[in-house]
């Protein structure tokens, strides 16, 4: 059932080295402030801390409590405050608030700030702008990489996505290109590197840069990792915006996996607690059904629940000593899968009456009607159907989306966003950062927005007018998925137990298309002969491969892909790339800014009252 | 061998002292050297001169003329004095020549003249003016100690890092100290002056009266003292011509001497050498040299011209018009090798080399020697020892020679101190050349170390020796050559006469990329000198933007700082330009550059949105763009303001901005907003409750949900809200009230644009089967199958789904048939399926 690796699969490498470095530098800068301290964690950064150094290792470098960085006084009684921020100007001003209540009060106290990963110099100046520059001390916690799974890095960065696609800002690209730096140190270079976007393009060069510069340092190394391959989300927004079906994606989608774990509530736990479940390769079970698709993980669980309970059954004919053996080497093994096992029972028991409860199939029938372009007019009646039920305003964005962008901005329906003001605000964000298109650009009102103007009455209806003035960026997706044959043509029934290609990660209709860039240029070894993909992605000038001459690189290590999701992956596009790796004999491992879904989009373009 | 070691000159009975010559100058003097202010640096530095000073009554139109030579002679600069009378000159630690003028005031001078900087030395000196200077060497730099006209010193240990300090009064001084010096002990500088037969010690705090131990009596005055190269010794000279040699803290005596000469000594130095039990002192009269130590014969040269002493680390430079010697004692090793008739394992090896290499079976009794008395590692390690205090190649040749010959007869001895001696006598001949001018000794060399000796030929712009240096030590690029290349560059960039353009190819020819060269450090130079534009084109070589930007900001280039900072992708460095420009600009400029470069402008964009939101609108404004000024005020309407007034006129403003950007919807959409806003403000009024900030579909519902139907319609009608969401609008929040009765009157009341299959879904939800019963009937067609199935009457469906003879329903209603209950059913499907197969 679970797809055994190839038995040449190569190795991966071992990267929980990025943990022992990242808690090493933590525990320095928390030594760099003697004594007892209390440490003010912001909110995003607690799951990631929590994996890399825990409350007792915090406790024995003299934390003495732990707070939340929250728009709220400090209750604080200790002399030494420490602060564990992301470099956000947010953040200054409630630090700059703390320490000027401080000043008020007469009250002395010692301050550290200690960014990841990286400080800002504008947030220097805040810190100025506020005067108490002098009053703090600011520390860097290089701290980009955390291992989510043996082969996934994740770099914690969903800002990433909003920073960079909709506003422009180049902030965090720095910390990618020392994100990879890193990893050359410690893994050596990479013989070969392709990419495509923008961002890839300048992350790249940016790198080589730091590379030349500090050269000496990774010459002479072998090679670890053969391949990587550097990507935008912006290249490819129809497979993010597609609901998952494959296990882990729809654990994903249904519960949100964050930062490697979830929380299992009641209904899926079947007690009244909730339960946080770190869901990686090492749960047996789940390791065997993360790349399911969704039909047959029921039919697995049940399986391995008979196997189990046959398990369980041995031991009645056991004699004292084999029982012994037993309980002292099997049970535990045995009662651990079986927690885990009806763990992800309730789980797909959850997600079951979730998924029906709102016409999951009429939804993923849409979907597919939508990447394949028939049957547009229904598909849109479906969508109207689903704005005028006020279902959720996530999910009416994401059809929306999904539809101009497949529909090459084609999307002659009447849109209403009567959801709410906010989500006029985002209308215009997501024009802007191309993930609703328009039909020709010049136009100034398309068809949607025409009929949104007689309807709209909200008051941020002025937003969506902002795109007007943002290029206009063309979406080809019809013409791209014919090029590289994205939706496969099945004769019968596609069987999803046995997965002939990506596209069983979405009941095969659809093979993701980052992925099949992925597949086609690791074919070719460079571009070569997808000029007009690329022209098609607009990323002419974006796409590039460097490839070093030197043949030090053992063909294990050729066998070994990075690819690098710049503004986040899905955990399909994971699947359908490890359904890769075992076809061709690679092993592919992922880094990304973070893990996204279609709804973790939609969340990172509106915009939310304050 | 016997005339090696003729001018071997014993003192006493244990040490012997030579003096051989360095250079013959050629450096053409047209004066006495009596005649000059003279300041010669140790470590085999370079001779300052100053000719014609002001103490002889001459034409005072003459100016006077500093010249630089180097230790061999060879001019190094020549200037024309134009500044005030100098009473002293010195060379600091650095090479830098530090002349003391009458009125305080210290000029500073590179090697080649060039004017550095100039301090001065106080308030008090300046009224006083100065008798007498010093420029002494302390741990920490050079300092300058003075002799003010009251009588008065002061003194800076380190005029690097001024500091001044005025030493106490010494009581009862009414002329000027007969001699004095300046003296440094535990790191801290101190004054010792002679006043009659008296001796002061004067440090920060206080005025001490010392005197020497055996001291012989009768002294009345002292004439001359002397302080030894590393402070430890003292040597006094009196009036009675007794020399009294202890140490500095004059705790101890060494010993003492009588010459017997009444007539004060133009110059007393010691001279001793690191690690040496014996002491000297030379002392110098108009034809007359004299070494005394602790011996009751003196060693005595005859001066046959005017000579200046310069005191070295081991030994005594000498030198005058025509000739540049050293004097020094002959160090252990050499004197063991040397001395006659010596049986020293080193003389041995020394013998039998020559014996070899005359082909003499003599060699072999010699090495026997040594080898019986097991000696020969010793042997070796002498003549290589020896070999490194020899001045002349021929010399060190042949005891490297016989060096090497030992070592073949030896099992384990490792060769690095022989390599390294070979090196280092390279480098030292290469330096002591008459063209380079460095005569340094093999202690003053290591004791220097090879970085200092790089920056001295740096500083002398002797780049190709210096690199040749580096790559014969094969010493690390970054130390070495690119340090070197990079000195060199900054010297190029200097030369006014060369243009820009080839200026900056030169040096990227010889740069190239060679790691550890900052070319922005070389364009700072540049700038120094005024080149703006030299500076411009080497930033462009250089790699790293963090390093052009800071330049080119200070060289008002901030637009070109700009555009490489967004270049360089780190917007750290972007901010940091931005700032500047900010500050530098004024507000309309500034906003026009932004204009020009998106990526900046959204990161400021970004930066004003949380903390400047004032500027982001003189932003918007400038750039007459409506568009956002109108988004702009809208976010203003919800984030800033409160009043409902406030935010209605912040509506009105952003309309307002609509209408001059064209954009008539999105004006049209704000006043709508702007009514509903009104609205919602006069519901709360009338009928309680909360409806601002609801959306309009939310305030219908509401406005259902409270009962209020008529006005839930009114509204619907003002705002136009389309049939289709309306009906679904009031379904749901009929069904939520539960008020079945008011959702069948509005299903009557037209034909629902949205089907009735809704209904049925939505009465199931509220799970009343009845009400939903009712409506399944009236459902079309197309949907009646799911209607049916979703009120749960299987039978019925498929009666329907046969009627219609549709596959896909007929399967649908199958897969609805549980159990045995729905048993009848099955059968009628799979027949009426079989039958529909037949036709």
């Amino acid at each position: 059932m679970a797809f055994p690796h190839r038995p040449d699969a190569p190795e991966l490498p071992d990267f929980s080295m990025l943990k022992r470095l990242a808690r090493d530098q933590l525990i320095y800068l928390l030594e760099q402030l003697p004594g007892k301290k209390d440490l003010f964690i912001e909110a995003d950064l607690m799951s990631p801390l929590d994996r890399i150094a825990n409350v007792s290792i915090l406790k024995q470098h003299e934390v003495d409590k732990l707070y939340k960085v929250e728009n709220k006084p400090a209750l604080s009684s200790s002399e030494q405050l420490c602060f564990l921020v992301r470099p956000r100007i947010k953040n200054m001003r409630y630090i700059a608030s703390l320490v000027n209540a401080d000043k008020l009060a007469g009250r002395t106290r010692k301050y550290k700030v200690i960014f990841s990963p990286q400080k800002f110099y504008a947030c220097e100046m805040v810190l100025e702008e506020e005067g108490i520059y002098g009053d703090v001390s600011c520390d860097e916690w290089a701290f980009s990489l955390l291992p989510l799974d043996v082969d996934l890095l994740s770099m914690e960065l969903p800002e990433f996505f909003r920073d960079y696609f909709l506003e422009g800002d180049q902030c965090w690209i720095n910390t990618v290109v020392q994100a990879l730096h890193l990893l050359s140190t410690l893994y050596g270079p990479f013989p070969n590197c392709y990419g495509i976007g923008r961002c890839a393009k300048m992350a790249y060069e940016l790198w080589r840069n730091l590379e030349e510069e500090e050269d000496g340092e990774t010459k002479g190394r072998r090679p670890e990792i053969g391949h990587i391959f550097l990507l935008d989300r912006d290249v490819d927004f129809v497979t993010a915006l597609c609901s998952q079906v494959v296990y882990e994606g729809l654990v994903d989608d249904t519960f949100r996996i964050k930062c490697g774990s979830v929380d299992f509530g009641p209904e899926v736990t079947s007690s009244d607690k909730s339960l946080k479940v770190l869901l990686n390769a090492e749960d047996k079970v789940f390791n065997e059904i993360r790349n399911e698709h969704f039909s047959n993980v029921f039919g697995f669980l049940s399986q391995k629940a008979r196997n189990l309970q046959a398990q369980y059954d041995r031991r009645r004919g056991m004699d004292i000593k084999q029982m012994k053996n037993f309980v002292s080497q099997e049970l535990k093994g045995l009662k651990q899968e079986h927690r885990l096992l009806s763990l992800h029972i309730g789980a797909c028991e959850s997600i079951m009456k979730k998924k029906t409860k709102q016409d999951f199939q009429e939804l993923i029938k849409t979907e597919h009607a939508l990447l394949e372009g028939f049957n547009i007019r229904e598909s849109t009646s479906y969508i109207e159907e689903h704005i005028d039920r006020q279902v959720s305003p996530i999910e009416s964005l994401r059809l929306m989306c999904l539809l101009s962008i497949t529909e090459n901005g084609d999307a002659r329906c009447s849109l209403d966003t009567h959801y709410g003001p906010e989500h006029l605000l985002t209308f215009s964000n997501l024009r802007r950062a191309g993930l609703l298109t328009e039909q020709a650009p010049g136009d100034t009102l398309t068809a949607v927005e025409s009929k949104v103007s007689k309807l709209v009455t909200d008051k941020a209806a002025g937003k969506i007018t902002d795109a007007f003035s943002s290029l206009a960026k063309r979406s080809n997706f019809r013409a791209i998925s014919k090029k590289l044959n994205l939706i496969p043509r099945v004769d019968g029934e596609y069987d999803l137990k046995v997965p002939r290609d990506m596209a069983y990660v979405f009941s095969g209709a659809y093979v993701p298309l980052s992925c099949r860039i992925i597949e086609q240029v690791l074919e070719r070894r460079s571009w070569q002969g997808l000029d007009e993909v690329v022209r098609l992605l607009n990323c002419s000038d974006f796409a590039f491969t460097d490839m070093t001459k030197e043949d030090k690189a053992s063909s294990e290590s050729l066998r070994l892909i990075l690819v690098v999701f710049l503004g986040g992956c899905t955990f399909s596009e994971i699947s359908a790339l490890r359904f890769l790796g075992r076809e061709k004999g690679y092993r592919f491992i992922f880094l990304t800014t973070a893990v996204t879904n279609s709804a973790r989009l939609m969340e990172a373009m509106s915009e939310v009252k304050a | 061998m016997d005339c090696y070691t003729a001018n071997w000159n014993p003192l006493g009975d244990s040490a012997f002292y030579r003096k051989y010559e360095l250079y013959s100058m050629d450096w053409d003097l047209k004066e006495e050297l009596r005649d000059c202010l003279v300041a010669a640096a140790p470590y085999g530095g370079p001779i300052a001169l100053l000719r014609n000073p002001w103490r002889k009554e001459k034409a005072a139109s003459v100016r006077p003329v500093l010249d630089i030579y180097s230790a061999s002679g060879i001019p190094l600069a020549s200037l024309l004095w134009k500044s005030g009378p100098v009473v002293s000159l010195g060379w600091s630690a650095e090479e830098e020549l530090l002349c003391v003028q009458e009125d305080g005031a210290v000029l500073v001078y590179g090697l080649h003249g060039d004017f550095r900087r100039h301090f001065s030395m106080g308030n008090e000196v300046l009224q006083n003016r100065v008798l007498d200077a010093r420029i002494f060497h302390t741990e920490f730099g050079s300092g300058v100690a003075i002799l003010t006209g009251a009588h008065r010193f002061t003194l800076s240990a380190n005029v690097g890092d001024l500091k001044l300090r005025r030493m106490p009064e010494v009581p009862g001084l009414q002329s000027a100290p007969s001699c004095w010096t300046a003296l440094c002990q535990d790191r801290v500088a101190h004054i010792l002056l002679a006043v009659g037969p008296d001796l002061y010690l004067l440090d920060h705090a206080a005025c001490s009266a010392v005197t020497p131990p055996g001291l012989a009596p009768g002294v009345s005055s002292f004439l001359q003292m002397a302080v030894s190269f590393t402070y430890r010794h003292l040597a006094l000279f009196t009036d009675t011509g007794y020399i009294w040699m202890g140490t500095a803290s004059l705790k101890e005596k060494l010993c003492e001497f009588n010459c017997n000469i009444r007539a004060p000594p133009k110059q007393m130095v010691w001279c001793s050498r690191p690690r040496s039990k014996e002491r000297a002192v030379v002392v110098a009269w108009e034809r007359r040299l004299m070494v005394v130590g602790d011996a009751s014969e003196s060693i005595q040269f005859v001066l046959d011209e005017d000579s200046y002493l310069v005191p070295e680390l081991d030994g005594v430079r000498i030198f005058s018009r025509s000739t540049h010697e050293f004097l020094h004692e002959v160090p252990a090793a050499s004197e063991e090798i040397f001395k006659i008739a010596s049986m020293a394992p080193g003389a041995l090896l020394l013998e039998a080399q020559k014996e070899y290499e005359k082909e003499s079976q003599k060699a072999d009794e010699y090495l026997r020697e040594i080898q019986e008395l097991g000696q020969l590692t010793q042997a070796v390690q002498q003549c290589i020892e020896a070999a490194g205090h020899e001045h002349q190649p021929d010399m060190q040749k042949s005891l490297l020679r016989a060096a090497s010959f030992g070592k073949c007869f030896l099992d384990r001895f490792p060769p690095d101190s022989f390599v390294h001696m070979c090196q280092d006598l390279r480098v030292l001949n290469a330096v002591r050349d008459y063209h380079i001018g460095i005569p340094l000794t093999y202690s003053q060399y290591k004791q220097l170390t090879i970085q200092v000796l790089l920056d001295r030929l740096v500083l002398r712009r002797l780049y190709p020796l210096a690199i040749q240096i580096c790559e014969y030590l094969r010493l690390p690029e970054v130390q070495g050559v690119s340090r070197i290349l990079a000195h060199w560059a900054c010297y190029k960039v200097q030369q006014k006469d060369v243009s820009d353009e080839d200026v900056a190819r030169a040096i990227n020819q010889k740069l190239g990329d060679t790691p550890g060269v900052s070319y922005s450090d070389i364009a700072a130079r540049a700038y120094g000198c005024g080149r703006t534009e030299l500076a411009i084109k080497l930033l462009e070589y250089e790699p790293r933007s963090g390093e052009q930007v800071p330049l080119l900001l200070k060289m008002k280039r901030s637009k070109l700082a700009l555009s490489k900072a967004i270049e360089s992708g780190d917007t750290d460095l972007v901010f940091t330009v931005l700032l500047h420009l900010k500050n530098e600009l004024n507000r309309g400029d500034f906003f026009m550059t932004l204009r020009n470069q998106p990526m900046a402008l959204s990161l400021y964009r970004q930066f004003c949105k949380h903390q400047e939101l004032e500027t982001l609108k003189d932003l918007y404004n400038q750039d007459d763009n409506h568009q956002e000024l109108g988004s702009f005020h809208i976010r203003a309407s919800y984030a800033a303001e409160e009043r409902i007034e406030g935010r209605v006129a912040a509506l009105q403003t952003a309309a307002d901005a609509f209408y001059k950007a064209k954009n008539e919807f999105a004006a049209k959409a704000t006043e709508d907003q702007m009514r509903l806003l009104r609205l919602q403000r006069r519901l709360e009024d009338e009928l309680g409750g909360q409806f601002l900030d609801l959306s309009l579909h939310d305030t219908v519902t509401t406005l259902i949900l409270g009962g209020h139907n008529k006005r839930a319609e009114q509204l619907a009608r003002d705002f136009r809200i389309p049939d289709k969401r309306l009906w679904w609008l009031k379904l749901t929040a009929l069904a939520d009230l539960e008020d079945w009765e008011e959702l069948e009157k509005f299903s009557k009341s037209k034909k629902s644009p949205i089907g009735y299959l809704p209904f049925v879904e939505i009465c199931m939800k509220q799970h009343n089967k009845y009400e939903a019963k009712k409506y399944a009937s009236r459902v079309g067609p197309e949907q009646k199958v799911k209607a049916l199935l979703l009120v749960g009457d299987v039978a019925q469906a498929a009666d329907v789904a046969i009627e219609h003879r549709n596959e896909a329903e007929l399967s649908l209603v199958l897969s609805h048939c549980t159990g045995a209950t729905d048993g009848a059913t099955a059968d009628k499907i799979q027949r009426a399926r079989a039958q529909a197969q037949k036709k």
